[in-house]
């Protein structure tokens, strides 16, 4: 199987290239990231980050064949040849296929994703139905791969004032659980033309989420509950 | 040598959930703490756990602390350390309420407390009926725990140094430890990291088997910086291998499908378990499935074409319970074997998932080792909790939904003593030049030019050569062999060397670093094994099959200087109630 991988070392580099990859053997059921650890025993010197192979982590985000994807859950029997395999899109090259992910995290950290309560503390746990419960499925699985915001044209143009779906979906993970109590900081936080309203609806990100979330979708319910709010 | 020096009051060493947690304690006392992790901290192991923690919540049956401690003592084959055990359990309960409190998405009852369900090895009133302990957030709680202690962390402002590897431990003149050695990856630069305490929490070592549930990250990096600082490592023999590993793959399905009512068959479709844990079944402690069905297999009861695993059938639950309760192993089941357990059972085999062993703690997370007359004396501004830890609360073996409870309460034990210790400490104090030197020596190694062996090829002998002399059911003969095997694989690492010399983000430098860590922990594994003369939780012998409390019922320590072997007590006496004396182990 063929491959054409993005290469750049800025220690050695005067330009990226793509560097031309034969597997001899493919395995089946062989996933992506196999697969590259594979070409990493034929060339030790290319570079990527990777490690649970299960989807769980979130570390192995690239681009394949144009998509941004998981290589730990992409199996390449799907892929068409030669391979193409870059680095995320919009964000800063370390080298190779390793990406400066700084600006995702400082996103993710702008939003405040943790629990917000006012009310003192009991001493068992705060109650929460199971309906309650259900409204953060889709939401808190979220494993922060940054596959979507390096998806999106509204991150690539603004990425240090756009939040990006990620961090978009992780304010509406808290918006929506009824244990949080910071609505109304929350919903500020994201007035403006550069917050929530950066988001048009273009849909990358719930395309190629790996773990088939849909931060459109929970950008619309924030969308709404400003909205509802406001008036 | 020139290398810059950071100086904070409090390091820690690994951002899984036991750092984090330990983070958050001292961030939120105002400690100025430094978490060093080689990868993102929401990327670390604790993100894969699944079933659950347990905690005797009584959610949905009766229970109480004292049944969840007995039924570790037991789990633990009677090598657990019950002054400890009784700790953890009494303190369980407090500690998944906290977390609830800071967030963790728990799923939940009818009732709107804290959703449990049964696991292995769990029983109410000392060996009766099967207990509900296991607190869940469906099939996913080791991340919702993780990422909901980074959020938290994030709030308390603590000082992350992401991607950066630590190399070995730096002390003073008297031995008290006073910081690390690190390598930025991203650059390759050196960094001197110095703290009045430092806290290992760098998790497991799974990357040792070949077949393996544990992340590639998993190579014990902290264990080892122990065992090179002269530090041993207690029960290294004891290493878990999980039930139900995806057979040939090594991907987790977790307790919890048992634990939901799932079951193990054979090729005849029998459920085999009721041979061996008439009981309990499929819900008996984890080293006692793991060898039944490595005994079905043996027998020629295997299934698929080369008879060579058993298979877990959830077909039976319906959809809804599938979806709700455990929709990852579904996922991971669609994506790795395109079957859906919902209708096809899964094919499983036991795989190397956890260590037992580690560096030896005492129950507030101080590292202990013996030195004249005492077994455990406290080795100064050293502390770890976790996986690369031995407290120890899981002896021989581990109970499936101790692990995540283990990381939260030692994470916090160890934060509540170094708080202590601060107060009685509270200038650095210069470190010993020599060790620095030393530390940057093994660092500055890899810049060896020129031809040799690669890291990754021995790195694959010495996965084969563990799972060949180390894995389930063990013998003199095959361990002796494995000492051998492991020592020469040993001897070729000066011969190694690195083709990419960047300095830039460079991971074959990392995994050079990890493959000497790796070999260290082998060792220490192999000499600690094949020296226990007899069978107890998970160090299974052919040739000793009976557990022998006369002789057996001590702690092994494996240094690594003079390679030797030494042995501690356990510690039988609780706290506040009476010891649980051995007894035969039925399920």
């Amino acid at each position: 199987m063929r491959f054409k991988i993005y290469r750049y070392n800025p220690d050695v580099d005067k330009e990226p290239y793509m560097q031309e990859f034969v597997l001899e053997h493919v395995k089946p059921g062989m996933m992506l990231r196999e697969a590259l650890i594979e070409l990493k025993n034929q060339d030790e010197t290319l570079s990527f980050r990777h490690s649970c192979g299960e989807g769980v982590c979130g570390s192995d985000g690239v681009n394949i064949n144009g998509l941004n994807g998981l290589a730990c859950i992409t199996p390449i029997a799907e892929l068409a040849e030669p391979v193409e395999i870059r680095p995320f899109p919009g964000v800063p090259v370390i080298r190779d296929l390793v990406v400066d992910m700084s600006g995702f995290y400082k996103q993710y950290r702008s939003v405040k994703p943790f629990l917000i309560r006012y009310d003192p503390e009991p001493e068992v746990e705060n109650l929460q139905s199971p309906e309650e419960r259900d409204k953060l499925d889709g939401l808190y699985e979220c494993i922060l791969c940054g596959c979507c915001s390096t998806a999106c044209p509204s991150f690539w143009w603004n990425p240090d004032k756009f939040p990006g779906p990620s961090a978009l979906l992780q304010s509406w993970r808290f918006l929506a659980d009824s244990r949080d109590q910071a609505m109304e900081e929350r919903l500020d936080a994201l007035d403006g033309p550069y917050k929530l309203f950066r988001c048009h609806t273009i849909m990358n990100c719930a395309y190629v989420c790996p773990k088939g979330l849909n931060p459109t979708k929970a950008i619309g319910h924030i969308k709404a509950l400003m909205l509802k709010h406001s008036v | 040598m020139n290398i810059p020096v950071r100086r904070f009051d409090t390091l820690i060493l690994g951002a899984g959930g036991g750092g984090l947690r330990a983070a958050l304690q001292l961030a939120r006392a105002d400690a100025h703490v430094a978490v060093v992790s080689k990868v993102f901290p929401t990327r670390s192991h604790t993100v894969a756990a699944q079933g659950g923690v347990n905690a005797a919540l009584a959610n949905v049956t009766p229970d109480n602390w004292h049944w969840h401690m007995y039924d570790t003592v037991k789990g633990s084959d009677y090598l657990g350390d019950q002054d400890a055990i009784e700790y953890m359990c009494r303190a369980a309960a407090h500690l998944v309420y906290e977390l609830e409190h800071a967030g963790v998405p728990f799923s939940r009852l009818e009732s709107g407390r804290i959703y449990q369900r049964p696991f292995g090895g769990q029983s109410r009133e000392f060996g009766g009926a099967q207990a509900t302990r296991t607190c869940a957030a469906a099939d996913r709680t080791g991340h919702a725990i993780l990422h909901t202690l980074y959020q938290q962390n994030i709030r308390a402002r603590t000082h992350f140094f992401d991607e950066c590897f630590a190399i070995d431990l730096i002390h003073d003149d008297d031995g008290t430890v006073l910081g690390v050695l690190t390598m930025d990856i991203a650059t390759g630069e050196p960094l001197v990291i110095e703290a009045k305490t430092t806290l290992i929490a760098t998790g497991g070592c799974g990357q040792l088997y070949r077949t393996t549930t544990n992340a590639h990250i998993n190579t014990g990096d902290g264990m080892a910086m122990a065992l090179r600082a002269g530090i041993p490592l207690q029960d290294m023999e004891f290493f878990q291998f999980h039930p139900t590993g995806i057979a040939g793959k090594g991907m987790l399905i977790t307790e919890g499908a048992r634990g939901e009512g799932g079951y193990l068959v054979n090729k005849d479709g029998e459920r085999f378990m009721e041979r061996y844990a008439p009981n309990v079944k499929d819900l008996a402690s984890r080293d006692v499935v793991s060898r039944a069905i490595s005994i079905e297999v043996r027998e020629g009861r295997g299934c698929g074409p080369n008879a060579d695993h058993v298979m877990l059938k959830l077909d039976h639950l319906g959809s809804d319970i599938v979806a709700k309760r455990l929709p990852g192993i579904r996922d991971t089941c669609k994506t790795f074997m395109h079957l859906d357990p919902v209708d096809t059972p899964i094919p499983v085999f036991p795989t190397a998932h956890y260590a037992m062993g580690g560096i030896p703690t005492d129950r507030f997370g101080r590292v202990v080792m013996p030195s004249g007359d005492s077994p455990e004396e406290v080795v100064p501004g050293l502390y770890a909790a976790g996986e690369c830890a031995c407290v120890s609360v899981h002896g021989a073996n581990r109970l499936g939904g101790n692990s995540l409870l283990d990381i939260l309460v030692f994470g916090r034990a160890a934060a509540n003593d170094i708080l202590g210790f601060l107060k009685n400490n509270r200038y650095h104090r210069p470190p010993n030049q020599d060790c620095i030197d030393k530390a940057y020596e093994r660092f500055a190694r890899w810049e060896k030019r020129g031809d040799g062996e690669s890291v990754q090829a021995v790195r694959a002998d010495l996965k084969k050569a563990m799972e060949d002399h180390c894995g389930v059911f063990r013998t003199e003969k095959i361990m002796q062999e494995g000492i051998d095997v492991i020592k020469a694989i040993r001897a070729r690492i000066p011969d190694v060397r690195l083709q990419d010399q960047s300095k830039v983000f460079n991971t074959a430098r990392v995994e050079a670093l990890e493959l000497e860590n790796l070999a260290d922990i082998a060792i220490a594994t192999m000499r600690s094994a094949e020296a226990r003369q007899e069978s107890r939780g998970a160090h299974s012998r052919i040739d000793y099959p009976d557990r022998d409390d006369v002789h057996w019922m001590k702690h092994s320590l494996y240094t690594l200087e003079d390679d030797t072997l030494d042995y501690k007590p356990v510690r039988t006496k609780p706290l506040s109630v009476e010891t649980f004396p051995p007894k035969k182990r039925v399920y």
